[in-house]
This record gives C-alpha cells, sequence and structure tokens, in this order.
C-alpha cells in the first residue's frame, strides 16, 4: 500500500523526507517495538518495504533502521526526535513521520490497511 | 588485502553505531551484495554495541581479500563470566542505560553467530574476543 494513505490515517506528522517520492511507494511490513535488540534479530531480511514503528526516539533507532536497510520511521506516542537526530536521518536518507497515536493503535491501524509483519514466523 | 582499525571508547553511548555506519557505508561503495551486506553490519552494529554496554572499550578492526571479511572486536575486559550463558537468546546482564538506548534484550550474541559464516568467542578478565567471519565470493 501506498505510504501516503497510512500517513493520512495515523494522522502522522513528517518530520524527514528521505526521498522526494516516499509517500508514493509501496509499503508491505510492519515491526514495531522500543527494544531495538528485537528489531535486529527478528526482522526478516527479504522484507525490504518494512516500516518500522517505534517510540525510541533517539539515535539507535536509526542507526537499527540504517543497519537493516529499512528506510521509513514511524515514532508513536508523540516522540519527536532531537534536532541533531533528525538531522541524522536526513543524512541518512530515512524518512521519519511522528504521530500522536499509541503504539497499539498505530498497529491496529496499519493492521486494518492491510500490512503484515515484517517477522516470518514460518 | 584491506585493513581497517576502529577505536571503541567506554560506555560511548553518544557514538554507539558510528564505527558500523562507516564500515557499512565503505563495504556498499566497494559494491558488496546487498543481502550480505545487511549480515554484515546487524552483526557489526549487534558487537560494537556490545562493546560499549558491557566493556572498558576496545578496538574493531576488519580485513578483507577476495575470499572472505573477517571482523574482531576485541575489548579491554571486564570479560564475561559465563560465555554459555551469554548465548543462551533473552539472557542479559545490561544496564538500565543499555535498556533505555534500546538494547540489552539478551539478543545480541545469538544474533551476531546467525548472521555470520564464522563466529568464534573468548573471555578472559582481561578481555573478550569475538571474531566472525563472512564469505564474501559465493
Amino acid at each position: 500500500m501506498d505510504l501516503r494513505p497510512l500517513i493520512e490515517e495515523l494522522n502522522a506528522e513528517t518530520l524527514i523526507l528521505g526521498h522526494p517520492r516516499v509517500l508514493d511507494r509501496d509499503y508491505t511490513c510492519v515491526f514495531a517495538a522500543d527494544l531495538m535488540s528485537d528489531a535486529l534479530a527478528m526482522v526478516n531480511s527479504d522484507c525490504k518495504k518494512t516500516l518500522l514503528v517505534t517510540g525510541l526516539q533517539n539515535a539507535q533507532s536509526l542507526r537499527t533502521a540504517e543497519m537493516l536497510d529499512i528506510d521509513t520511521i514511524i515514532y508513536v506516542r508523540g516522540k519527536h526526535p532531537a534536532q541533531e537526530d533528525l538531522k541524522m536521518a536526513a543524512e541518512m536518507e530515512i524518512n521519519v513521520f511522528c504521530t500522536s497515536k499509541t503504539m497499539y493503535e498505530t498497529c491496529g491501524i496499519l493492521y486494518k490497511l492491510g500490512l503484515v509483519s515484517a517477522v516470518n514466523n514460518d | 588485502m584491506i585493513e581497517q582499525r576502529y577505536a571503541i571508547g567506554h560506555a560511548d553511548y553518544a557514538n554507539a553505531g558510528k564505527v558500523s555506519s562507516q564500515i557499512k557505508s565503505f563495504l556498499k561503495q566497494i559494491g558488496l551484495d546487498p543481502t550480505l551486506l545487511r549480515r554484515i553490519a546487524v552483526a557489526c552494529y549487534e558487537a560494537e554495541i556490545n562493546m560499549i554496554i558491557h566493556s572498558y572499550g576496545g578496538e574493531i578492526t576488519l580485513a578483507m581479500d577476495e575470499n572472505s571479511l573477517d571482523l574482531n572486536f576485541k575489548d579491554n575486559g571486564p570479560g564475561i563470566p559465563d560465555v554459555e550463558k551469554a548465548m543462551t537468546p533473552g539472557w542479559s546482564t545490561a544496564s538500565e542505560k543499555a535498556r533505555e538506548f534500546g538494547f540489552g534484550a539478551g539478543m545480541g550474541l545469538p544474533n551476531i553467530k546467525r548472521m555470520a559464516d564464522t563466529f568464534e568467542i573468548q573471555s578472559t578478565q582481561s578481555g573478550t574476543h569475538v571474531h566472525i567471519a563472512f564469505k564474501v565470493n559465493e
């Protein structure tokens, strides 16, 4: 599904657009956690169109996304990264959004819109 | 043969992940396969974070030739009292500070082992040495 309607549904604020046309790009998977250890261990490497949903608004969420080749992060609970971290996100070409919704609400909305887990449970 | 060295400071949370980011950028520039690159980046980042969280600092070295890429993580202690336990998924001695940074789930070492083609670990009170290697041309 295109990112634009997802962002609209989450009523999310755009903080960094690393790619100018990212809103028209298709995303299919979600990994949601505040623990980056879990993201590093569990995100399926085959899942190229993954959104990282987290309330951890420090540099390590950006570094984790960078290592996993995830290019879009949605921060929940209104968590705004610091300016220096946003600058780093721009340098990494990572797209950053922020929603005031909780992790639970955000995941519920994304699930309802058809996105699936980025973890391969097979 | 390519060789690079990077210093890791004790509890240097402000720079956590910078070395892994530099290594990933370098390997991307030289055209490494993206799937292999992702495995290397994740393993390197996990090991770098481990050094910052658990050690008194140390050094990461990268060595690469046409067949393999080796990463060595050598720190200055205090060592892992029980390596077997540390390899158990979910077992962690990470501090509250580490958890605030999003780490300390006890998944680091098992994940490094899963990502790498070769994994070796030795630990004494004077330091821990993690060696991982990846086959470059398959």
